[in-house]
Parts: structure tokens; sequence; C-alpha cells
């Protein structure tokens, strides 16, 4: 029954969605983290997702979602003069996480959606299964 | 008057299963929507419909010689088609949310149809059987 798989199929693209919101809100918490070196401080987190494919999944047509990995952003994070920082070195520069909150908040609205998009796609086929099972009923 | 199941549910019954499948490949695409690289997939119903129906009539082999006609050794997977995007994106991802979201309703609602069709048909022959 191919309806069963698309709960399979969503279910898998909710996981990873998840994945995305959780990473988004670590980097927006710790967008106002500070760190006495370049190396130290923190860095944009970001999933990269990859489709599972059908022969993998063991199920027709269906491409379910996973997540490879989380990689970290790669921008400089920017060095800032403040000598009266407990965590200032020498010179008296802090290093500033390298989160672009405007962009992680494009990605928050883009990953809710997505979510949601998944949850109707779920809910639909779970209707329709339903009805499904009522067929000649009654 | 012989009745067989089958005849007597007609195209809906394999109308049904295809709704089914077709509704994995619009979840496969909107589960993707985000991934780099994917291509959204969809398949064209009336030829696919068309093609289940020609397999009813199919030549039977009574031999190993003879050979099979090609209709009943179609493979479903070569149905499916890759989505013509209307916008390229840049990570190579062909999935365009709204147009999958509607297509999706859109089979939702076909397959609800497909599904009171059949339905009906139980209902009558059930009237036929009881006979009230």
């Amino acid at each position: 029954m191919s309806l069963t798989r698309v709960f399979d199929v969503a279910g898998s693209a909710l996981s990873a969605e998840s994945v995305r919101l959780n990473t988004v809100s670590s980097n927006l918490a710790n967008a106002q983290t500070v760190s006495s070196t370049s190396a130290g401080a923190y860095r944009a987190r970001e999933p990269v997702f990859a489709s599972i494919l059908a022969n993998q999944s063991g199920g027709g047509d269906s491409v379910g979602v996973r997540v490879l990995g989380v990689v970290e952003s790669s921008a400089v994070p920017t060095m800032e003069y403040r000598p009266d920082h407990p965590l200032a070195d020498e010179n008296g520069n802090v290093f500033l996480s390298n989160v672009n909150v405007m962009e992680q908040l494009a990605d928050l609205i883009s990953a809710s959606r997505s979510y949601q998009t998944n949850v109707e796609v779920m809910s639909t086929s779970k209707q329709l299964l339903l009805r499904t099972l009522e067929l000649g009923n009654r | 008057m012989t009745i067989s199941i089958d005849s007597a549910m007609g195209i809906h019954a394999k109308a049904l299963a295809l709704r089914a499948r077709r509704a994995e490949l619009l979840a496969s695409n909107l589960a993707n929507a985000d991934t780099p690289g994917f291509k959204a997939k969809d398949m064209d119903f009336r030829t696919v419909l068309q093609q289940h129906q020609d397999m009813e009539v199919r030549l039977t082999t009574t031999h190993p010689g003879h050979a099979a006609s090609s209709t009943s050794s179609g493979s479903l997977q070569a149905d499916v088609l890759y989505r013509i995007p209307n916008q390229p994106s840049m990570d190579g991802n062909s999935v365009d949310p709204h147009l999958e979201k509607a297509a999706f309703a859109e089979n939702a609602v076909r397959y609800q149809t497909s599904l009171m069709l059949l339905d009906r048909k139980i209902r009558g022959l059930m009237t036929a059987l009881r006979g009230e």
C-alpha cells in the first residue's frame, strides 16, 4: 500500500526539519557569545540534507530525507575592541560568533513552513487511509 | 448472468491504486523541498492509467519461444517523469512547494472521488445481493 509509505517519507522530512530548527535555535542562542580567541568563537551550524533513494529504503517511488551531517560556517568571526571585557585578549579584542541573525531568521521561517507542509501531508494521508478502511462498511 | 467482482469494480480500483502511488511521489517531492540537487518527479496520470488498462488485454504465452507482448512487460517505474521547473534554483533543487502542494491536494480530492464511486458500486452490489 503506497499511502502508508507517505508516513515514512513525511516522517523523515519532519525529523530532518526538526534538526534544522534545532541548529537555528542553537545559532540564535549563541549569536551574542564572545570568545578570547578566533578559533574559540562560536560558528553557525547548518545541517546538510540528502535524499534517501528508493532502493535504499526498499519502497517503490518514495524518496525520504536524511541529515548527512552538520557543518560549521566558515565565515570569519568578527573581532571587536573591548578592553574592559573579562574575556578580552592581550590587545583588548574579543571575538564574536559568526552567526548572521537575519539569515537564521529566514532559515527558521523556511524550516517551520516545510515542517507544517509535511504535517499537512501526513494528516491528509491519514484521512485518506481511514476513509479507505471504511470502504463498503456502511 | 455472471458478475465478475473485478469488472464490477471497473476502473476505479486501478485509479485508486495509482492515486495512492501519485500521493507517494508528491509527498516525496514535498519532503525533499529543501534537499540540494533533488529533482521533482510526477506521473502523467492519463497515460499511466491507459497503460494499466492496456495490460488487461495481453497475449498469453503458451510456449517458451513465444515473445511477450510489449505492454505486459512494461515496468511502472519508467512512467515516472521529472518535472520541468518554472524557476531554476542555485542548489539544483527543482521542487516548487506551491505547485506540489496544489497537486497533492488535487490528488487527495480525486482519490476520495474514486473511493466514493467504488463505495457506491459496492453498495449497489450489496443491494442486489440482499434483494431488498
